[in-house]
């Protein structure tokens, strides 16, 4: 066994555990946290694949930018585990029979020899690199389908926008004009009472 | 790194880009425009409509164009689809123009935007030629779709429907995507006519083929919302604000069976033992829970949801009956004949929900079958008008419907399958009871409500000549029939 291969084993037992946990912590910030691990490790089986740009990618995007935006979320929520956990365990014969039935059948397509890649043909030739290579794709053979994710976001900006923009707020410092120039009569009002006998 | 890359040719996405840059200026516009003056955009965005189509007119070759490196490819059945999206999306807002500005709550510039972008990621999707393509074009409709039906953001029941459609829809597009990222481990391209190249040559695997297989058929399902995996419709129609029941309702039904023919029909022919299989369990179910379900429902856009159910069900007849057992003499037949359908489809739903608009005013939505009760004595014309359309729908002789029904099933002797065709029939005719249903409220019933029904006469005008198409086109079928025809002709 070589060092890679130890790398790898080691990086996928962190990341085994790493999944498990995110859906068996009771605390979600745990689960936050431990999915940013999975990130972690998985960036690091893509960089010994010598697709260092989508590592760096993962790690900078999700780990960077969406993970901890998601923290932020869950810190501010105040989220109760019991009620999510309701029914867990009347559903679980039932999703443990289909996930196990993909996981064979997923296990039978993938694990065929037809995946099996030869190292000698994986490998990525000396001089050639790969984030350029990626980058030169998107701006000339991926340039129409590269111009639409951009659309894309801006309609998830626009989205996002509508669903939560109710107007500008109106602040509440007070406005030295209209005090200097208030009037007697817009503070009090004179009432005209009959006066009672006796 | 540059050397062997040339320019694309533009001008077959001319009408994409035109429509892109006007959507973005729109959205810039409205930021200028007081809130008692949307109907500028409104005419921005109709006008904007209108000269796309004007553009798709005067590029269109007729020829097959690919151009972005094989990404994106025009021909005769993306024109004439895209004709039907543009025609289709500014009868949409025309219908939805009162509603929206009877509640200024939901009458915001964005509201166009996010429609003209919807209209985008539809061409996108018509004119795909890649897995990319296809996938990134559905993403954008479906994004700009998920926000407008949470536009209305005060309702219980239009959030809790955007919430499950954008869950269900995000579920599916993962599907859709591993399916395809499947085909592409067996082929190792993404283009669509290398793909169908790469299977002619039998050269793939078919275990990785099929699995992949599964995947693409069960996204595409959920897109199409056909039974088992319809369980968003009847929810999203419901709880949506009803212009933008219409819009989902309508249009994207036309993108949808373009991406059908594309994966299935262009990419995946070779394959189409396997797909056509599980498209009949498909349709037949569709068929089956669409129209007995459709029977319980009380309110008018849940009932005519789980009638899209069922027509989609009945649509997809003449795409699994194109090629039998390798024998392709009936191809163009099936096909044209799922394509007329798709088209009457639209134009009967877009009738329906456009006298739900009609008659529903400012804190009044009129979804419910009660609220159609005499409508007759309230007003005959536009009574008569639904009549047609709920005629035509049911498959009444003589309307649209009767002969897009009559040409699928055709297809479907012509092929071979007639259990498939008895079928299909039976359960039109269970389906034919609820639009009667609704035609026996309108007519026999005495009015709940005689709130005169006030419109506007753009409104007057378009209900009208939608009601009177179905009905004209239906003694000339072959007017539509023929383009079809013509069109898949030119393209296959």
């Amino acid at each position: 066994m070589d060092f890679s291969t130890v790398v790898f084993f080691f990086l996928s037992a962190i990341l085994i555990f790493a999944a498990l946990r995110v859906i068996t912590a009771r605390n979600p910030v745990y689960a936050a946290l431990h999915l940013m691990l999975a990130f972690f490790t998985t960036g690091g089986i893509w960089a010994m694949l010598q697709a260092e740009f989508l590592a760096i990618a993962l790690i900078v995007v999700y780990v960077g930018a969406v993970m901890v935006l998601f923290l932020f979320v869950v810190m501010m929520l105040d989220i109760n585990m019991d009620r999510i956990r309701e029914g867990f365990w009347n559903y679980l014969p039932l999703g443990a029979l289909l996930g196990l039935l993909m996981v064979l059948e997923m296990g039978l397509v993938l694990g065929s020899k037809y995946f099996q890649v030869p190292i000698a043909e994986a490998v990525v030739p000396a001089g050639v690199s790969n984030t350029k290579e990626i980058g030169a794709l998107l701006v000339t053979d991926y340039v129409f389908p590269f111009e639409l994710s951009a659309i894309i976001l801006l309609v998830g900006m626009i989205a996002a926008v509508v669903l939560t923009f109710r107007g500008v707020k109106k602040s509440k410092i007070s406005n030295p004009n209209q005090q200097v120039f208030v009037k007697a009569k817009d503070r009090m009002r004179v009432l005209q009472m009959p006066v009672e006998k006796d | 790194m540059f050397d062997n890359f040339v320019i694309p040719d533009f001008l077959p996405a001319a009408p994409e880009i035109f429509l892109a840059t006007m959507a973005m200026f729109i959205l810039v516009v409205d930021l200028f425009v007081k809130d008692s003056r949307r109907t500028i955009v409104f005419v921005l965005t109709q006008l904007t409509l209108i000269a796309c189509a004007a553009i798709q007119l005067y590029t269109s070759t007729g020829e097959i164009t690919y151009t972005f490196s094989n990404m994106f490819v025009d021909d005769m059945m993306a024109d004439l689809l895209k004709m039907f999206v543009y025609l289709t999306m500014i009868m949409v807002m025309f219908y939805s123009r009162a509603y929206l500005f009877e509640r200024p709550n939901m009458n915001k510039g964005e509201f166009y935007v996010l429609a003209l972008f919807a209209t985008l990621g539809m061409l996108v999707m018509i004119s795909a030629n890649n897995f990319v393509t296809i996938y990134v074009g559905l993403e954008l409709l479906s994004l700009s779709l998920y926000a407008m039906v949470a536009m209305n953001r005060d309702s219980l029941a239009s959030t809790e429907a955007a919430m499950k459609y954008f869950v269900l829809g995000a579920l599916a597009s993962g599907m859709l995507l591993y399916g395809m990222s499947m085909i592409y481990g067996a082929t190792g391209t993404l283009e669509i006519t290398e793909i169908a190249e790469s299977l002619y040559r039998g050269e793939t695997n078919k275990t990785v083929l099929i699995f992949g297989l599964v995947f693409l058929v069960s996204g595409l399902a959920f897109k199409l919302g056909v039974v088992p995996f319809h369980m968003w419709i009847p929810d999203v129609y419901h709880g949506a604000p009803t212009p933008v029941t219409l819009l989902i309702g309508s249009a994207p039904k036309l993108a949808a069976f373009a991406i059908v023919m594309r994966l299935l029909v262009s990419g995946l022919i070779t394959l189409s033992q396997d797909w056509q299989g599980m498209l009949i369990i498909l349709s037949v179910l569709s068929m089956a829970i669409g129209n007995l379900a459709a029977i319980a429902q009380t309110n008018l856009k849940r009932m005519l949801a789980y009638s899209a159910i069922s027509h989609m069900g009945f649509m997809l007849l003449g795409i699994v009956t194109g090629v039998v057992s390798g024998d392709a003499r009936y191809a163009l037949n099936a096909y044209s004949s799922a394509m007329f359908y798709v088209i009457a489809y639209v134009l009967m739903t877009m009738g329906a929900f456009g006298v739900i608009l009609l008659m529903s005013r400012a804190g009044f939505e009129a979804d419910q079958l009660d609220d159609y009760k005499g409508l007759n004595k309230r007003s005959p014309w536009f009574a008569f008008i639904m009549l047609m359309i709920m005629f035509s729908m049911a498959g009444v002789p003589f309307f649209i419907g009767f002969f897009a029904k009559f040409s699928v099933l055709q297809a479907v002797v012509a092929a071979g399958y007639l259990w498939l065709a008895i079928v299909a029939v039976l359960f039109s005719l269970i389906g034919a009871f609820y639009y009667l249903r609704v035609v026996k409220l309108m007519y026999f019933d005495a009015p709940e409500d005689e709130t005169p029904i006030s419109t506007g006469m753009d409104m007057r005008i378009l209900i009208s000549a939608n009601g009177l198409a179905v009905a004209i086109l239906g003694i000339f079928p072959q007017v539509i029939m023929s383009l079809c025809a013509y069109a898949l002709l030119r393209s296959l």
